[in-house]
Parts: structure tokens; sequence; C-alpha cells
């Protein structure tokens, strides 16, 4: 279902709307500091060579994370 | 200078630098202050502090250069020491280095420097960037919808240093502004005002900060704000917060934080929407920088081109390290001849003599013989930092390091480690996370060095030359094993409950400038020179005064102290096999540096190392000379090692304890290898 996704789970290349930030503590704080807000379109770009972390696009720039962080991201799929 | 005098000084200025890493603030820093820089630590923490002098129409201006940061918040040192800086040093101008090509992140941080109310000017870094990228930022507009002087600049090649210069000169003679009030909306706005009246009553709290920026650091969760309240009893305020906290969390339907950020973001995004046009053809072309990295982490090309550049590294730093070592070494090795008959000549007493060529001019040239590695590493690493590979290295070994309990950019300085500690440990500054760098730097040792394969070489040629290769092989095989193991426990035990989040900035790729790699080259290894130089200088001399001491004995005879120690220590190796005098002292020289413990045992049984291979197979069985290489690859780095750890833990307690737990994990390994041997051994027969 559309908004229901966690940024972890998404393939190379899909775009989305950042809906809700669900981590906490240290890690809530970083992903809102790094732009990561809801409202905030985001970019798959790729996956490391070993599976892990992901990068992506987001404000014009590119970010890494590791697939445990992104699944705190939750995203809604832009058509 | 007489008081009268002192109080008619001008006091000094202060101009700090804030901005975002990989902003070019960095670059800017050197730009201003040119070779007026000292580089030392912040109090009490292993961040690096570094202060220059900018001299603008006869005034002279302290430049503190701020750990680079995304925000203010205080999750990390880093962002700690920057905000505490702003708040209670109160510098009388904040110079916010923004990458133009980035403009909504990087404003983010300059919001927020503004919400505490420093005066800031804008040094808009990278036009030359962003130009290319298509991006028309009109700057007179972004200036007055912030409300902040701005500066274009492009730090690599020195332009708009002279006015950012100006406009900070000028800035430091104004008063402070009011805080920048950010519009949060209609709900939250009601709680701040609630918190700031509450606040606004407290002369403690308003010494300290600005009423309004408190309310919304409080409203933010922040961890440590709200601890300092509970410390100084402020119970009325903290039952307001957490009224105002519930309340929001129902009428917005999310956690106030995340709506705090999301306004803040807002509130740039419409700020970049006025003032910068884009050029859609432009950027919507790939970037060169994102074409290198479609090659760079590329599935299938990533870990090799990975692997292709670490070794290049290693190369880089020791096999074209080694001759010019080798260079030291041997005008050393001549010096000391020379200085020894000058002072023969003269009739200079024998003791003085040993004293000035064994320990003093000996000391110099185990410190000096750092400088080659030091410097190739430093200049190799600057080069794949600059250029924005090292991010990639974190990206692409990430997966791996993280399953050993490590970050990605922890492979380097342990890759190093093989080489030498000493630069593996220097290199742990890539790493920004505490936690991440402790760990690393606490297992770099067990990186079995080449200063160790001599004493390998040698006892495994003396008693397994058959397997002679396979023995040493488990040794860097149990070295690393040891090194994983250690790295869960303190991971687990010392920095239990310390969030190290991944979220890394993939910067774009940029060609380093030539002066930004020597100035970082030269800051490492003078610093290295003078910081270490001194504690290993003084242990070789101490190690020097136990061997030569009382006067008459022979030099390192069982009469010396150094001989009496090994003596009393002995039974306590009995354990591991090699309770011997011998074996003691060879291990206490070995802290020198560990290659050292062959020419001891040649000296104290008298052989020299040609002879050596055949003497120890009389003292040592093969399970006991298997002890002893462990023994040899754990128990206490060697002293530059040491003084590397000190230099960059900032900390005697972190040194003791690298110290400590290494000398116990060694002597435990080596008597697990020698009794359980025993065992093995009495079972098989």
């Amino acid at each position: 279902m559309e908004g229901n996704l966690t940024l972890s789970a998404l393939k190379p290349g899909t775009k989305g709307k950042i809906t809700r930030i669900a981590a906490q503590g240290g890690l809530k704080r970083r992903l809102l500091d790094m732009g990561l807000v809801p409202g905030a379109e985001i970019v798959v770009e790729g996956v490391a060579p070993l599976g892990d972390p992901l990068e992506v696009k987001v404000r014009g720039y590119h970010l890494s994370l590791r697939k445990s962080e992104a699944a705190n991201v939750w995203i809604e799929i832009e058509e | 200078m007489g008081e009268a005098a002192l109080a008619r000084m001008p006091k000094e200025k202060v101009v700090a630098l804030a901005g975002n890493p990989n902003s070019g603030k960095t670059s800017i820093f050197n730009d201003l202050t040119g070779s007026r820089q000292h580089v030392g630590n912040w109090p009490g923490v292993t961040v690096e502090k570094k202060e220059g002098k900018a001299i603008y129409q006869e005034q002279i201006l302290k430049i503190i250069d701020l750990p680079g940061t995304y925000s203010l918040g205080a999750y990390s040192e880093d962002e700690l020491i920057a905000r505490n800086f702003i708040l209670f040093d109160h510098p009388d101008a904040v110079i916010n280095v923004v990458d133009a090509t980035n403009l909504e992140r990087n404003l983010y941080l300059t919001l927020q420097l503004l919400e505490m109310g420093a005066k800031v000017v804008v040094a808009l870094n990278m036009m030359d960037e962003a130009k290319k990228q298509g991006l028309d930022i009109k700057v007179d507009k972004l200036s007055s919808l912030l409300g902040v002087p701005i500066v274009p600049t492009v730090a690599t090649r020195q332009e708009g240093i002279k006015e950012l210069l100006a406009e900070a000169a000028k800035m430091v003679l104004k008063n402070p502004p009011s805080p920048l009030a950010l519009n949060y909306g209609r709900e939250i706005e009601g709680e701040i005002n609630k918190l700031e009246a509450l606040i606004g009553q407290d002369p403690f709290l308003t010494q300290r900060y600005p009423a309004r920026w408190l309310a919304v650091k409080l409203l933010e969760g922040d961890e440590r704000l709200q601890q300092e309240l509970m410390e100084n009893k402020k119970g009325s305020i903290l039952a307001q917060l957490e009224k105002s906290r519930k309340a929001l969390a129902t009428v917005l339907g999310e956690e106030v934080e995340a709506v705090i950020a999301e306004r803040r973001y807002g509130f740039i995004n419409g700020i970049v929407k006025e003032s910068v046009k884009r050029q859609k053809s432009l950027e919507e072309r790939l970037t060169l920088s994102d074409r290198i990295d479609k090659i760079v982490t590329n599935r299938y090309l990533g870990l090799p081109v990975f692997l292709l550049l670490m070794w290049t590294v290693f190369q880089f730093t020791f096999k074209l390290g080694d001759p010019l070592v080798g260079v030291i070494e041997g005008a050393f090795e001549s010096l000391n001849g020379v200085a020894s008959n000058r002072l023969e000549a003269i009739g200079a007493p024998r003791l003085l003599i040993s004293f000035l060529t064994d320990g003093i001019i000996g000391g110099l040239g185990s410190v000096l013989v750092f400088i080659p590695p030091i410097f190739l590493l430093f200049l190799a690493i600057s080069i794949l930092e600059d250029s924005g590979y090292m991010a990639r290295a974190a990206y692409i070994m990430d997966r791996f390091m993280h399953a050993l309990g490590l970050h990605g950019k922890s492979f380097l300085p342990l890759l190093i480690g093989f080489g030498c500690n000493v630069p593996g440990i220097m290199a742990t500054r890539t790493l920004e996370n505490r936690r991440d760098r402790l760990i690393t730097i606490l297992i770099n040792p067990l990186m079995s060095c080449t200063a160790r394969l001599p004493v390998y070489v040698l006892f495994a040629g003396a008693f397994f030359p058959a397997y002679q290769g396979w023995v040493i092989f488990s040794l860097y095989l149990l070295g690393v094993g040891l090194a994983i193991l250690m790295g869960k426990l303190f991971k687990s035990v010392l920095f239990k409950g310390e969030v190290a989040p991944f979220v890394m900035e993939l910067p774009p790729y940029r060609v380093p400038t030539l002066r930004g790699l020597f100035i970082h080259m030269w800051e490492r290894g003078s610093c290295f020179v003078r910081k270490a130089g001194t504690i290993i200088l003084g242990v070789v001399v101490l190690v020097w005064a136990l061997s030569n001491l009382p006067p008459g004995v022979e030099y390192a005879s069982p009469e010396s102290f150094i001989g009496r120690i090994g003596s009393f220590l002995a039974p306590a190796l009995a354990p591991a096999g090699f309770g011997t005098r011998e074996a003691a002292a060879a291990l206490i020289f070995g802290i020198l540096a560990k290659e050292v413990v062959v020419g001891t045992l040649g000296v104290l049984y008298g052989v020299g190392e040609e002879g050596l291979s055949e003497v120890i197979t009389q003292h040592f069985t093969p399970l006991s000379a298997y002890a002893f290489m462990v023994m040899t690859l754990i128990y206490v780095p060697c002293v530059a090692t040491i003084a590397a750890i000190r230099r960059e833990t900032n900390s005697w307690g972190w040194t003791a304890f690298a110290v400590g737990y290494s000398l116990v994990l060694g002597w435990v390994m080596a008597v697990l290898v020698f009794q359980m041997g025993r065992l093995i051994g009495t079972f098989l027969i």
C-alpha cells in the first residue's frame, strides 16, 4: 500500500516522499538534521556492492545510510 | 607590561568559523590564517581545535575553527563543542561557510546560528561550481532574506577572502542582533511563549541562554539541556515542558521535533526558491561527479577499485617510505659513530658518551624514522578525503566492517596498522564518531606491524623451519581474530548505549588543492614529532638509564636495573613457558620497538644476531617459542604507538587502558597457548 513502505524496501531508482521518521534519539535527530523531514522528496540512487548501506538523494545532495536506519523512514511512493 | 597598559590594549577579537563538513571550511581557514595556525585539542575531548590569526588593517582577529557540523544539537561531541563555544565564549563574529551548490542543507546550520543570536557573516563558498551547475544565486536577495551579510567566495582559488575578512572585521564592531524568531506555527508558538515566559523569570538561565532558543531546544527534546535543568532544580519549567510536549503531540499528530525540523527546512525552502534560479537543462544532466560514482561505487567494480586504492595507499606509505627510513637510520648511525669518536677523543667519561649517543641521538632517531611513513600516509589520506573518495570507501566497506562491530572508515587505519600502528592510529582521525574512533585506536596494535616480523622470522625459522610461513600467518590471523573480539567486547561494555548513526554525506568529487594537501600533511607530521616525540625520547632515555645504571655495570647485565627487573619479572612469565631473565628483559626492550626483542636476545645470550637462531633452541621449546611469539604480538604496544594513542585520544586514562588491556591479554594468550599445548602434548604421548 502507498505510504506504507520504508526507505529500506525501495528499489534503486524509486522516488518517494517522506511521511514519517519513526526512529528515536540520536538517529532521529541526525535524520531530521540531514533534511529527511516529513514532506521531503527522496530518491534511492543505489546500494553498496555488499548490499548495504543505501545511497539516496535528498535536497539535491547524496547521502548514505544503513538499511537498518532506512527502515525508520516511511515513504509514500510518487506515481 | 603594566596593568594600566594591559587595560588600554584592545581586547583580542575572536571570530569563529562554522560550517558543514565538506563546505570548504578548512580551505577558508587556511586562506584566512595562512601559516599562522596552531593545532590542539578542545579541553578533555579527542576533537581537534584549530586556531589561527588573520590581520585586517592592523586589527588582529583570532580565528577559531569550530568542528564541521550539520546542526547544533547535543548528540555528538562536535556539535556540542561548536554550540557551547557560540553560547558561552561569545565570539565577536561567526563566519558561516556555506556550500553554494548545496544551499538547503547548509542553511539549516545558518538558521540555527541566527536563532542563537550569533553575529553571522556568511561565506557563500564554491560559487564557481554553483555557476557550472547552472545555479544563479541572487546574493543580495539571499542576504536581505536572511538578514546577514553574505560574501561569495571560491576558497580553493582564494577568491573573496579579502572581502570576507572585511565583513568579519565590520561585524566584530557591531552589537549582537536579537535572535532570529522563526515562526513555528500557531500551536508550537503558543507553547514556546509559555516556556519562554517561565525561562524569562529565571536570571540563571537568561544569563546563559537566549530564552526563546532554550524554549525551542527543550521542545525539540534536547537531552543535554533537560539534564541541566534537572541538576539545577528547575522543576516548574520541566513540568511545563512535559505538558507542552504532550499537548503538541496530540494537536500535531506527530512528534514536535519532526515538525520543528520540517518548519526550518520549509523556511529555507522558501528563501532558496526566492533567491536561486536553476537552469533545468544543466541541473538534470549527470554531473561529472555522478559519472565517476557510476564506476567507483558500481556493484561489480566498487570493491576491486576500493581494494586497488587501499593497496596503493599501503604501498605508497611503506614502499616509498622504507628507503627514506633507511636513509634516516643510516644518518643517525653515522652521527652516532662520529659523536662517540669525538667524545672519546676529548676524553669524555664512558657513561656520558653512551648517554649522548645511545640515549639522546638514538632516541631522536627513533622519533624521526616515523616521519616518512606518517607524511606519506597523510598525503594519501588527504587526497582520499579532499577528493571525496573516503566517504565512498566507508560506503563500500561498511557492510563488512559493521559485521565486525566497526565503521566503514575503520578499514584504512587497521590496514595501515599492518605496516605500522603509529600511522594506523593517526589515520583514525577520519572517523568522526568518538566510539568508533576509540575502538579503532584500541584494537589497532593487534594488527601485527612489520616491526614484529623479525621476531617471528627468528623464532619460526629456528623452531618450525618447514612451516615457517604458516606459523607466521597464524600469528597475523590471531591478531585479527582478537581485534574483532576485543572490538565487540569494548563496544558492548565500554561504550554501551552510545548511539553512532552511520548516516553519512557522500560529497561530490572534487580536485584537491596542493596547498590543502600539504598543509594537512605538515600539520599531522609536525604534530607527531612535537607531541609524540617527547614521549618516545623520554622512554628511550629511561630504558638507556635502566640498562646502564647503577654506574659501572655491563650493558643490560644481570646487575643492571633492567637485569634485576628481568629477574624479578621472570617468574610471572613461567606459566607461559619462557620464565627467564633474558626473555623478560627482551620483552621490556621490545617496548622501545618490537624488533629490538631480537637484538636484545642476541646481546643477552652473547651471540649477536647471527648465532641467535642456534642459541634460542637451547632456551626455548617449540611450544614456548610459539607462546613467546604470541606474547610479542600482543603485549604492550611499542612506545611510539603508546605516544600516538596518547596524542589521538588526548587522554592518559585511555592510554593506560590500551597498555593495560594488551598486557593482560598478551599474558593470558601466551599462558593459554603454552598450557593448552602441554595438555594436548601429554594426551598425544
